[in-house]
């Protein structure tokens, strides 16, 4: 039920019985703090259905959120979803649902919008699996002969592209192609499979205590620019970084030093 | 008179085939989904609602009204008659003089009909319309000779058989037009179908001086399942009635002529799409359509059937993205036909099943959704362009005689300018008011109109939980299109938050407070003024006439545009059309600037904030574009205290 053509894979010379897992997690809206698809994820999901034939669409969580109707808008058959309670630990069971199923890419966002959102997931799972981890993929461009080849988004908009051997963990980057319309019909009707799951509780997430996040005041960039020209200049040049400094051929214990100091220099750590 | 059972056993023929023709076409219009009318009672009421309802419209064009009288009264006339003299045979000469001169009457009509096809207007549809005339013609003068004899006019027998010959051959061709081709798919078709379709037209409502301009709700379930398939994907989709409306279409293309996407150079035409309906109800090719084409698209490419997706080759999407809803077309049409409700059934389907609303309507959708404003704003921030305004919460003063219903103006920096005007002539009036601030949501407006009608009933159902929450006895709001929602379509939710509240549009409140002397205003001294009535105020709820009284009561004479009242060009602004923004040659707003600029006027008054946004979109120079409200305010004579 999807449009074709909207944003058609330009000839990627894919392997077809190419295996992807996405993992969804419940986003959040930066104005309303609803639930809904989150940005990356959905940006993964789109990317596996341009992919592959096999592509498993897989959240750990509770099965019954609204917002994983949202995901199968898109124009999926079924969600997967690792039954897990509030409290319980994401990566033992994503971890366990892996090593089963052993797929060839697995994609992720970059970080949650909701929950500990600490980027830490497709780290931990790569970890777990004994796997490497590419981050920030802007698109994959083709997978041949088990090696897929990738583009990374860096800032200002370039890329950079890489060879990775299958299988690998790759977070999605806000610069691949947008996650496609979510259409209400077919999102309602779409399956949603409950899995059995180890659950172990997250014994970190439990210790933590929760605090509204106070805005931080915003350091201004004045620009002192008298023209036109000079003012689109400040705002497109690479930041100079004049007070930067490069840290090679020094031992660990000095680097680890300067690193600390600025860190208590900026007030980051106090 | 040699061969004289000719005649009768071609009329009883025709006639076996025309019975034939009407139940293969009740089969294709059954095709359709149920809907709920009373059979018998429609039938009954046809007469009165022909004479009424549609002669009402088809006499805006009084060479028309008299022509179609004189045509179609004289054949319905004579076609009665004709049974009773020449197929039961009965022998009176009283019948057959009223038989010629309802042939004669017929005669006549035809006569102004070929007249008119002479040099046709480009609205209307040629190719097999072009032959009417000629067939009302030969029916006509055919059966009048019939006739003579029966008359005592000439000797029976006249003429021999050569003239029962040629006779017969004449009346072949007009009864073919006119019996067979009436249920075969011809031209007079339209009687047919069309005669039908008052009698079970799916807004009955609108008959009798009616309005009926709400949307009808989807339903999204069934016994708590999903539908399988929501909005309308295929011919068949459609309830059974809107089908037949399809079918009474006479191709005069008075909604063309209207219709400001199709001037506009979009590529939608109302008049073609609703023959592309046809071909999708009867299957078949667009290839003997003989109208004006889709702006930039060929004829004969289009290729339907019931069972076949509308928009997988019979209709372009873009088509149907094009409609501003602004209702012109209906309200032009004399055969009553809804395309609105047509084309946001086939835009649910697009949305809600397809998920390919075009251009920004996902991401307008997900803010909706998201946010319950289009923008994707904080909802905690709805209510801080009032935050100088002083205006009482409904959270906390629990009831007010008026609740204003801000609208997402809310967020918009220059729809705050009207809300602020309205507020201040509220406050000199010393109105009993409140807001719901925060706790509003948008109106749906915008979700219905793009096909989501599953955003649109969550909205609809939160914002009547919250007013039911609290005690007032009128809404106002500055937002035609809030306006039409609360007042029309919110109705459908089983909710009594609205029972016995006025939901009324600020011009028809200002008005009342004006005439009622709680607004003392000063004479407007600008120069010369012309109002445009926004759609949603005007077509969908007939108010035309309170904001023209407030100007008067400033001392404004409205010098009216050319396409104002009723036929109201729109802004371009309405049903999520500059969110689909689908593009054409021309824009909507540019050509009702120049409808403006051709009164002269300095000042264009407007009641509506979207109006307002698209008229000011417009590059200067052109006249100044403000809403009453700011204009009455500019001559509100305060009290100093």
């Amino acid at each position: 039920m999807q449009p074709e053509g909207k944003r058609q894979v330009q000839d990627h010379s894919l392997d077809r019985s190419l295996d992807i897992v996405s993992l969804i997690s419940i986003g959040q809206h930066p104005q309303s703090g609803r639930v809904r698809r989150a940005e990356q994820d959905g940006r993964a999901v789109e990317l596996g259905m341009n992919l592959a034939e096999k592509h498993t669409v897989l959240h750990a969580g509770d099965p019954l959120q609204q917002a994983l109707r949202s995901y199968a808008g898109m124009g999926l058959s079924e969600v997967q979803v690792l039954d897990l309670g509030p409290r319980a630990d994401a990566v033992p069971a994503l971890v366990e649902y892996l090593q089963d199923h052993r797929p060839d890419i697995v994609l992720t966002g970059v970080r949650a919008e909701s929950g500990e959102s600490s980027g830490m997931v497709p780290y931990l799972l790569a970890e777990k699996l004994n796997w490497p981890v590419v981050a920030r993929v802007a698109d994959i461009v083709s997978v041949e002969n088990g090696v897929a080849e990738l583009l990374l988004a860096l800032p200002r908009g370039q890329r950079r592209a890489l060879k990775v051997p299958l299988p690998f963990v790759a977070t999605i980057d806000n610069a691949a192609p947008e996650a496609r319309q979510s259409a209400y019909g077919p999102g309602r009707r779409a399956q949603v499979e409950s899995l059995d799951a180890v659950i172990e509780d997250d014994q970190t997430r439990s210790d933590w205590v929760e605090a509204k996040a106070k805005p931080r005041p915003k350091r201004l960039k004045v620009v002192k620019a008298k023209t036109a020209a000079e003012r689109f200049k400040a705002a497109t040049a690479k930041p100079q970084g004049e007070s930067g400094k490069v840290l090679k051929d020094m031992p660990a214990a000095e680097q680890a030093r300067e690193i600390f100091d600025l860190l208590l220099e900026e007030k980051v750590i106090s | 008179m040699v061969l004289d059972w000719l005649p009768s056993v071609l009329i009883a023929a025709t006639l076996l085939l025309a019975v034939v023709g009407a139940v293969r076409r009740i089969s294709l219009w059954r095709a359709g989904q149920p809907d709920q009318v009373d059979l018998i009672a429609g039938l009954m009421a046809m007469p009165k609602r022909y004479l009424h309802d549609l002669h009402d419209v088809v006499e805006r064009d009084k060479y028309m009204s008299k022509t179609h009288a004189a045509t179609g009264g004289g054949f319905v006339l004579s076609i009665a008659l004709i049974l009773l003299v020449h197929l039961a045979g009965i022998d009176s000469q009283i019948l057959a003089w009223a038989l010629l001169f309802a042939l004669a009457l017929m005669f006549v009509g035809a006569i102004f009909v070929l007249k008119r096809r002479m040099d046709p207007p480009s609205r209307i549809s040629k190719g097999a319309w072009m032959r009417l005339p000629k067939s009302l013609l030969a029916f006509s003068s055919a059966f009048i000779i019939l006739t003579l004899p029966a008359a005592g006019i000439l000797p029976e027998g006249t003429g021999g058989w050569v003239l029962t010959l040629i006779l017969s051959a004449v009346i072949l061709l007009g009864l073919g037009e006119m019996l067979f081709g009436m249920t075969w798919g011809g031209p007079m078709k339209h009687a047919f179908a069309g005669a039908l379709h008052l009698a079970f037209h799916r807004r009955q409502e609108r008959f009798g001086g009616g309005r009926s301009t709400g949307l009808k709700p989807v339903d999204l379930t069934q016994n708590g399942q999903t539908l399988d398939i929501l909005g309308v994907s295929k011919p068949k989709d459609f309830k059974w009635n809107q089908l037949l409306g399809f079918d009474a279409c006479v191709q005069c293309g008075k909604c063309e002529a209207m219709c400001p996407a199709f001037a506009a150079g979009q590529p939608l035409n109302p008049k073609k799409l609703i023959q592309d309906m046809v071909v999708g109800l009867a299957g078949g090719t667009d290839a003997k359509y003989a109208g004006s084409p889709y702006p930039g698209k060929d004829v004969g490419n289009a290729k339907g059937g019931p069972d076949q997706i509308i928009t997988n080759g019979l209709v372009d999407p873009e088509t149907l993205w094009s409609c501003t809803t602004c209702r012109a077309c209906v309200e032009e049409c004399p055969m009553m036909i809804e395309h609105v409700d047509a084309i946001v059934d086939m835009r649910r389907f697009l949305t809600m099943e397809k998920g390919d609303t075009p251009n920004k309507g996902a991401e307008v959708l997900d803010n909706i959704i998201a946010t319950d404003n289009p923008n994707g704003y904080s909802p905690a921030s709805r209510v801080n362009w009032a935050a100088d305004q002083n205006l009482p919460l409904m959270s906390d003063v629990k009831q007010a005689d008026v609740l204003f219903w801000v609208s997402d103006g809310a967020f918009d920096m220059r729809s705050q300018r009207i809300l602020r005007a309205f507020v201040k002539l509220m406050k000199a009036a010393n109105v009993d008011v409140a807001i719901l601030g925060d706790e509003e949501l948008d109106s749906g407006d915008v979700a219905r109109r793009l096909g989501d009608d599953a955003a649109f009933q969550s909205l609809a159902k939160r914002n009547l939980e919250i007013l039911s929450q609290y005690s007032f006895k009128t809404i106002v709001t500055t937002d035609p299109h809030a306006y039409h929602c609360l007042r029309n379509e919110y109705g459908d939710f089983g909710s009594d938050a609205l029972e016995g509240v006025d939901v009324l549009h600020h011009t028809t409140f200002l008005n009342q407070l004006v005439q009622s002397g709680a607004l003392k205003l000063e004479a407007f001294s600008g120069g010369t003024v012309t109002y445009h009535d926004p759609c949603y105020l005007g077509r969908y709820n007939g108010e035309y006439e309170a904001p023209r009284e407030l100007l008067r009561s400033l001392g404004i004479e409205v010098a009216e545009m050319e396409r104002s009242g009723f036929r109201s060009r729109c802004c371009g602004g309405g049903g999520g059309a500059p969110i689909t923004d689908i593009p054409g040659e021309r824009r909507i707003a540019d050509m009702r600037m120049e409808d403006v600029n051709s009164t002269g006027a300095e000042l264009v008054a407007v009641g509506c904030q979207q109006c307002t946004a698209m008229l000011e979109g417009v590059v200067e120079p052109r006249p100044e574009v403000k809403d009453i409200a700011e204009i009455l305010v500019d001559q509100l004579i305060e009290e100093v205290h």
